[in-house]
């Protein structure tokens, strides 16, 4: 057998369905394969846009998404979209072509060092220089990328490589990598120290982070936060975790989430961290803490514990097993009195909707959220590109019950949405759903080639384009760093129709400058098959407070 | 407080591994005083050593990355106390007929050998802790060194136990 129809196999045993890829010459064996593999390929039209399906892909079934691209710069294009599949534990497996294996080291025709340069962010990855080697590496990639903490893989596979023949009949089954044993169970004798805190705290605060999600442990979040009454704030990433219309529900912290969840963070005597990092973003406005707070930090990940903040009780292991032992354990203690005192946080510290002129001439895009929120299904999935579109989408836009909420949270890549939206597309396609893509005319420029896909496949994602002429949140950061006026970069004036951009797609468009007039468009849009896309024009002035 | 401290690693003996925990340092600002690389009993293995300073925090965050790396199968520090660790070096002193005499004798106090001779100069082998090295670069610079390699700490835990996984 060809090994590169050894490849595809190995896929199809790993329940691949699709391939988000573009081709080339070091893939060409590869793509002859494909060619009568019932995984079906997905051409997408940039590299940078395949590991952002994947992304979506992966986030909305649960497994892993693959992407493909071809040696040299098809490779190199991917690095931003693996660097943020790392940045947000999402299980992706990137296979890339590579020169012959005698031309490596010679700067050959579309040669680069891929392994070397995705090493930064790669959870692991694999350069195949045997054949015989491709199950053991795919089996070991995919069980790598999905378990644990997850993240990408890398496989780069020299193009002579793929035209090896080899032994039908190959498998490889039984992972066993030594240096790979991830933790699922929380030590016993950590868990009790950390109830026991628990039960002792009298203002306690979960903190979920996306590692509720990874571990599909809302349920028990939900769970535990009801058994003894004990508020739940999300970071960005943890946005979904916890649904958003629960009396315990404290909203999200950070730089830019709600200004009461900092109030709340900041007055907490326990903070039990469930899978977040504690990254820059979400600690800068917290305050008050290391004297007064003590830590309860739950993480697969051990070096993710005592990185950015000192821990009084780690507990490494997974979300879901981890929560489960702490049901289980006694932590009954009243809360009425700190649920007053977060009751009287969020009455003094109100969320803000209304806007003056002339910001309020146009959509206002708070408000535009929140009766979106009333108008979509329970279980749609909205992915938010990065800028101030992410923000209010964030905060604005609810969730709860089954709904999805994805971002590029921890790198902040702007043009995910598009392609991230059409991953989910793709995952449900046997199950349509409400998508919803939200970006600005930033991000959208920089993934509108994507619309070819959407375009081809009928995809049912409505789009959400939110335009101001600016590249918003470069704009305010310049505004609160140097002053009103110190804008730099961050026009995109000249006036792009976005309409017949959508016509030469063939996808149905609206044009929209009033909050009545999306209202009245949105249900229209979400009744048709097939892709729309929505601009809503915002003010230039109309900034994330 | 930095401190320095020894860690020695049991890893794949995989193509890049190496890279890997270089480049790990390097992109997280961690600082490599010395790094060793070996093969041991078993080939598919290899053993690094690798000497580094930094406070309490960072050495623990060293110890998690580089437990993260999937080629990596143990990492254990090697404590003073229940370790041995040396260092092999070599210095080019100046020495001619006046005084080499004198730095020969030095040399053997230090049980370090002569490999090379020449008329102007000659090259000590010398193996020890790092203390003992300082020692022996104290003696012999007044005569004047013109050039020297150190391989860096390398180093086992003492007794029975091993490296394992």
């Amino acid at each position: 057998m060809l090994a590169s129809k050894l490849i595809l196999k190995c896929l199809e045993r790993e329940n691949v369905e699709f391939v988000f890829g573009y081709p080339g010459g070091a893939l060409l064996p590869l793509y002859e394969a494909l060619r009568t593999s019932p995984i079906k390929h997905i051409l997408v039209r940039n590299e940078q846009a395949g590991p952002h399906y994947a992304s979506g892909y992966a986030r909305e079934s649960g497994r892993v998404g693959v992407c493909l691209a071809t040696s040299g710069p098809g490779a190199t294009n991917l690095v931003t979209g693996i660097a943020t599949a790392y940045l947000d534990s999402i299980p992706i497996v990137a296979i890339t072509g590579q020169v012959n294996r005698d031309l490596i080291g010679t700067d050959a025709f579309q040669e680069a060092d891929i392994t070397g340069a995705t090493a930064p962010f790669t959870k692991h990855s694999y350069l195949v220089k045997d054949a015989a080697d491709i199950p053991r590496i795919i089996r070991e990639a995919f069980y790598i990328a999905s378990t644990g903490r997850p993240g990408p893989v890398l496989i780069d596979i020299p193009r002579d490589v793929q035209l090896e023949s080899i032994k039908t009949g190959l498998t490889y089954d039984k992972v066993d990598i030594l240096g790979y044993k991830p933790n699922l169970h929380g030590h016993s004798g950590q868990i009790k120290r950390a109830t026991k805190k628990i039960k002792e705290a009298e203002r306690p605060v979960i903190y979920a982070g996306g590692g509720v999600l990874l571990g599909h442990a809302e349920k028990e979040l939900l769970a535990f936060a009801e058994k003894d009454n004990i508020p739940v704030i999300t970071s960005l990433m943890g946005i979904g975790a916890f649904p958003e219309d629960h009396l315990l529900y404290c909203g999200i912290v950070g730089s830019h989430g709600y200004e009461y969840s900092n109030v709340v963070m900041n007055e907490a005597d326990l903070i039990i961290n469930i899978g977040a990092r504690m990254s820059d973003r979400a600690t800068s406005k917290l305050t008050s803490f290391e004297e007064n707070t003590d830590f309860v930090h739950i993480d697969i990940d051990p070096a993710e514990i005592g990185k950015n903040m000192e821990t009084t009780i780690p507990i490494v292991g997974d979300a879901k097993t981890v929560l489960i032992d702490f049901i289980a354990k006694d932590t009954s203690k009243d809360h009425a009195t700190w649920l007053a005192k977060i009751k009287e946080i969020k009455e003094q510290h109100p969320l803000v909707y209304d806007a003056d002129p002339p910001c309020s001439d146009l959509i206002n895009p708070k408000v535009m959220f929140r009766s979106m929120s009333e108008m979509t299904s329970d279980d749609s999935t909205l992915v938010a590109d990065v800028g101030l579109n992410q923000i209010w989408s964030a905060l604005y836009y609810h969730v709860s019950k089954e709904r999805k909420f994805f971002t590029s949270g921890g790198l902040g890549t702007m043009g995910y949405s598009i392609p991230a939206a059409c991953g989910v597309c793709f995952a449900t396609l046997d199950h349509p759903k409400e998508v919803f893509a939200v970006c600005g005319d930033g991000s959208f420029q920089m993934s509108m080639g994507e619309l070819g896909v959407i375009a081809e496949h009928q995809l049912n994602v409505k789009i959400i384009l939110i335009t101001n002429k600016k590249l918003g949140m470069v704009r305010q950061l310049q505004c609160d760093v140097y002053g009103k006026g110190h804008y730099s970069g961050t026009d995109i004036n000249f006036d792009i129709d976005f309409m017949k951009l959508a016509e030469a797609y063939s996808i149905k468009s609206y044009k929209v400058d009033k909050n009545e007039d999306f209202i009245k468009v949105l249900p229209e849009a979400i009744k048709h098959q097939g892709p729309v896309l929505i601009q809503c024009q915002v003010h230039p002035d109309f900034i994330r407070i | 407080m930095e401190k320095k401290t020894c860690l020695s690693l049991l890893v794949e003996n995989n193509f890049g591994v190496l890279s890997r925990i270089s480049g790990l340092f390097a992109r997280r600002g961690y600082n490599i005083d010395s790094l060793t690389v070996g093969t041991t009993e078993n080939a598919r293995f290899s053993r690094i050593t690798i000497t580094v300073t930094g406070d309490e925090q960072i050495l623990t965050q060293i110890k998690k990355q580089l437990n993260k790396l999937i080629d990596v199968i143990t990492v254990i520090e090697l404590k003073p106390e229940e370790s041995i660790t040396r260092e092999l070096v070599f210095i080019k002193v100046k020495a001619d007929d006046t005084n080499r005499n004198q730095v020969v004798e030095i040399s053997n106090m230090f049980r370090a050998n002569i490999v090379d001779v020449a008329r102007e100069s000659l090259i000590v082998e010398i193996t020890g802790t790092r203390d003992k090295i300082d020692a022996f670069f104290n003696m012999v610079e007044p005569y004047g060194i013109l050039e020297f390699i150190r391989s860096g700490d390398t180093g086992l835990q003492r007794g029975a136990k091993v490296l394992s996984f």
